[in-house]
């Protein structure tokens, strides 16, 4: 069994009444890649700031592991356009940085041509390697991304799944993820976490590889064994008011609450 | 004879060279209300000096970082929208400041001298400050010069790898209210922030690192004092606002003629 990383028990967020987070019950352990999934406004950022450290929880408990070293990618970055700043001084900026680590991480992540551009004129795409090789730099044992997919097209999601993949093989390092597609998660998931306010359900994504429709959407090479469909399971449904409505009360016990 | 001259150009050139990099900061971090505020309420700080007689220096530095904590326990309460509590914070500090100055009947304070600065009345002391002063945030802005940069790209980033961002804020407000108070007695509180924000922002289109634009504005800053001093000793004008001026020429020339920025090979 890989030694568990970072795990939230019964975590709980809420400002003036208002519930961002109930309950939450996660973990992610070395090796293991977790996507974390839900609508918007259902506090997946919230949670991710929690874990990372930028938000206190209001009730719950949060176990890191001792060794716990987290490599982050945000969402996007802004740099303030009077600060001119080259993508090699962006990398060196993280603390207790190897210089000579630099270079070859952007080599890996396929941009190693980008290390003297300015930040200021990447793509999104090579923004988002750019922040992947911030994150690995920092040399964690968890990745946290924060959608790394975002307004990436499928066959960009797909090579960024496999490079993805490959970082973990090679580190060894736990995967959490967060996607903004409800549906469509990275392959090699080994545990999809269905968040709105609470854990909705969670289990791994089901492959509907051979599904002749699915392979008409992403006929792709590779695209197979990158892209999963994942099907939620739910037992309740969210009433507008935000509460909780059991569709049926059978189906509870299928539920990982 | 020119030994008050040449007093106020090393004065000078040494305000310049430390508001250079603290400026760079203050642009990139969009800070220039702040430092406003700051510099305003400086006045007041001259103020206490007098009434409490303690040093001027020491009392404008409390009173700086004073305020800024205040500022910033007030924006963490979100009662206001911080550009308008900036405003609030810096008028009636100045306010506060010319009104307790006229309580001050025992002591004639040459008001224009501290709104607009007198570089060419500088004392022997005024430079030992300068220079003291100037060291001491040369050396905090070297030493703490990768957590800073790293704040001020990303704080969140720079939060989770574990550099202490709030410690690092306060720092840097710190290092602006040390500037101000030894700025003041060349450009005068009205004055401060531009000695700050224009030079950085010349250097900002002359630069492609942090580095090089902090250092250029340090260059263009103290060329903005030799030019203002020139054209106060040639033609008798005030002395801050003609530094003020010669570096708003320079930023104009930077921006008006055509040319690249430099190449990374002549880096």
């Amino acid at each position: 069994m890989n030694k568990q990383l970072i795990a939230f028990k019964g975590i709980g967020i809420a400002f003036d009444e208002r519930v961002l987070l109930n309950n939450i019950d996660m973990s992610v352990s070395e090796g293991e890649i977790v996507t974390l999934i839900g609508p918007n406004g259902s506090g997946k950022s919230t949670l991710i700031r929690t874990l990372l450290g930028l938000q206190t929880p209001t009730s719950g408990e949060m176990v890191r592991h001792k060794t716990l070293r987290i490599g982050y990618m945000p969402q996007k970055l802004h740099i303030d356009p009077t600060l001119p700043l080259t993508v090699k001084h962006f990398l060196a900026l993280v603390r207790g940085v190897d210089k000579g680590q630099i270079a070859p991480t952007l080599e890996k992540l396929g941009i190693g041509y980008l290390l003297h551009s300015q930040v200021h004129v990447l793509s999104g795409g090579e923004t988002q390697r750019v922040l992947l090789a911030r994150a690995l730099l920092n040399k964690p044992n968890l990745l946290v991304l924060d959608e790394p997919v975002q307004g990436v097209d499928v066959n960009g999601q797909v090579e960024l799944y496999n490079l993805i993949e490959g970082i973990r093989d090679e580190l060894g390092c736990g995967v959490l993820m967060v996607s903004h597609d409800l549906h469509l998660v990275m392959a090699k998931t080994d545990t999809v976490v269905c968040i709105n306010q609470h854990v909705c359900c969670s289990g791994s994504p089901q492959h509907v590889t051979g599904h002749p429709a699915y392979q008409a959407l992403f006929g792709v090479p590779g695209a197979d064994e990158s892209i999963a469909i994942y099907a939620h399971q739910h037992d309740h449904v969210h009433v507008e008011s935000g509460d909780i409505q059991h569709s049926d009360k059978e189906t509870h016990a299928h539920c990982n609450h | 004879m020119l030994d008050f001259l040449f007093r106020a150009l090393i004065g000078g050139l040494g305000v310049a060279a430390v508001a250079g990099p603290l400026g760079a900061f203050v642009v990139w971090r969009r800070m220039a209300y702040f430092g406003d505020t700051l510099a305003h309420s400086a006045l007041l700080g001259v103020a206490l000096g007098f009434l409490f007689d303690i040093n001027l220096n020491l009392a404008i530095i409390v009173l700086c970082v004073g305020l800024a904590a205040v500022l910033v326990v007030l924006q963490k309460k979100h009662i206001i929208a911080t550009d308008t509590l900036l405003g609030i914070l810096a008028h009636s500090a100045l306010s506060l400041g010319l009104v307790a100055v006229s309580f001050l009947d025992n002591v004639r304070i040459d008001l224009m001298a501290y709104l607009f600065g007198d570089l060419l009345a500088i004392s022997q002391t005024d430079v030992y400050w300068i220079y003291g002063g100037g060291l001491a945030v040369i050396a905090l802005l070297v030493a703490f010069w990768k957590p800073l940069l790293a704040m001020t790209v990303n704080e969140e980033l720079a939060k989770v790898e574990g550099y202490p961002v709030e410690a690092i804020r306060l720092l840097l407000m710190l290092l602006v209210a040390l500037v101000i108070a030894v700025a003041m007695k060349i450009v005068g509180v009205l004055l401060i922030t531009s000695l700050m924000i224009i030079p950085a922002a010349t250097a900002r289109k002359l630069s492609k690192t942090p580095v090089q634009m902090a250092t250029m504005a340090s260059f263009i800053g103290c060329l903005s004092v030799c030019g203002g001093l020139w054209a106060s000793y040639r033609w008798d004008t005030p002395t801050g606002p003609s530094v003020v001026v010669c570096a708003a020429l320079l930023f104009l020339i930077a921006y008006t003629l055509p040319m690249k920025r430099i190449k990374s090979s002549m880096l």
